[in-house]
């Protein structure tokens, strides 16, 4: 099994790189708003909640090096995520059951 | 398995203690998690009213906390990599816009509910209490889920000051940065929650 140093071992991520998601981001951010004066209320939710996750994503594995670093990480967060959807489900077939 | 790095003088587990952090953060998000499943269950029973309730908020005002918010998250991200090539002065000079960035964000939300309160749009005015009820569980939530989130920012903002300080006496540096990769990612889970909230609130009217 490899033993490696878990205190010297570490990607530095360039600043151009991290610059380019920011810009990622900020389109959009423009994107998510421009949309949300288009007056289609479902059209709006879905395109909003959409947008939403692909800013969060980028944020989880880029900014918050989610990509860069331990694979047990983005395997436990990716579980978390999957808690929360599973109690969004839950409650949403027992609220539209009833 | 052998051990082969014996020149450690100091018993320190990087990688721990990022896990650690990350637990934390995961209990964070569940909290969020569950306003937000409130949210949508009486989004869902009180269509009509969340939209006419969301209409009144400023979206410019969130459009600008999203800008200045996404900003930050990139200055404290460049941060950890100054301080991992070794650039001191860089990396401070990020950590402050950071730390400007929360109290800018934090005056805009003062200018935002003065102005809701001002307008008596807050739980327990007389205006309040003549709302339809699902425009009142919207402002309930509306409050509650920027205000719990604008503490986060205070604490994080916090947080920064003490890791800039850090990095200023040299307890911080290019071999040893857990402690700012750690502030870092609680400010990017501030910035995450956030991406969610300025949609659910302020544009899906």
């Amino acid at each position: 099994m490899e033993q490696h140093n878990h205190n010297e071992e570490h990607h530095v991520v360039p600043y151009w790189s991290h610059a380019w998601v920011w810009v990622a981001l900020l389109i959009l951010t423009i994107v998510t708003v421009a949309i949300a004066d288009v007056h289609l209320p479902m059209l709006t939710v879905v395109v909003a909640l959409l947008v939403a996750t692909v800013k969060a994503s980028l944020v989880a594995v880029y900014f918050m090096h989610l990509k860069f670093d331990s694979k047990v990480l983005a395997i436990m967060f990716a579980v978390t995520v999957v808690i929360f959807v599973a109690f969004m489900s839950v409650t949403f077939l027992d609220y539209s059951f009833r | 398995m052998e051990h082969t790095h014996v020149q450690h003088t100091e018993h320190r587990d990087d990688h721990a203690d990022k896990m650690g952090m990350w637990l934390f953060l995961f209990t964070e998000l569940l909290l969020f998690g569950g306003l937000f499943l409130v949210y949508s269950i009486y989004r869902y029973m009180n269509q009509e009213a969340f939209m006419a309730a969301g209409a009144h908020l400023d979206v410019f005002i969130g459009t600008l906390n999203t800008v200045i918010l996404i900003t930050s998250s990139l200055t404290v991200a460049i941060s950890i990599s100054a301080i991992q090539n070794g650039n001191k002065k860089l990396a401070l000079n990020l950590l402050y816009f950071t730390i400007f960035c929360a109290l800018l964000f934090l005056v805009n939300k003062y200018f935002e509910w003065s102005a809701k309160i001002g307008h008596d749009l807050y739980p327990g005015s007389d205006l309040f209490k003549t709302l339809p009820p699902g425009e009142g569980l919207f402002y309930l939530l509306y409050y509650f889920s920027t205000g719990l989130h604008a503490f986060h920012v205070i604490v994080g903002g916090i947080l920064l000051a003490f890791v800039a300080r850090a990095i200023q006496k040299d307890e911080v540096t290019k071999d040893r940065f857990v402690y700012l990769e750690n502030a870092g990612l609680y400010w990017h889970l501030v910035d995450l929650i956030w991406i969610f909230l300025f949609p659910l609130y302020y544009l899906i009217t």
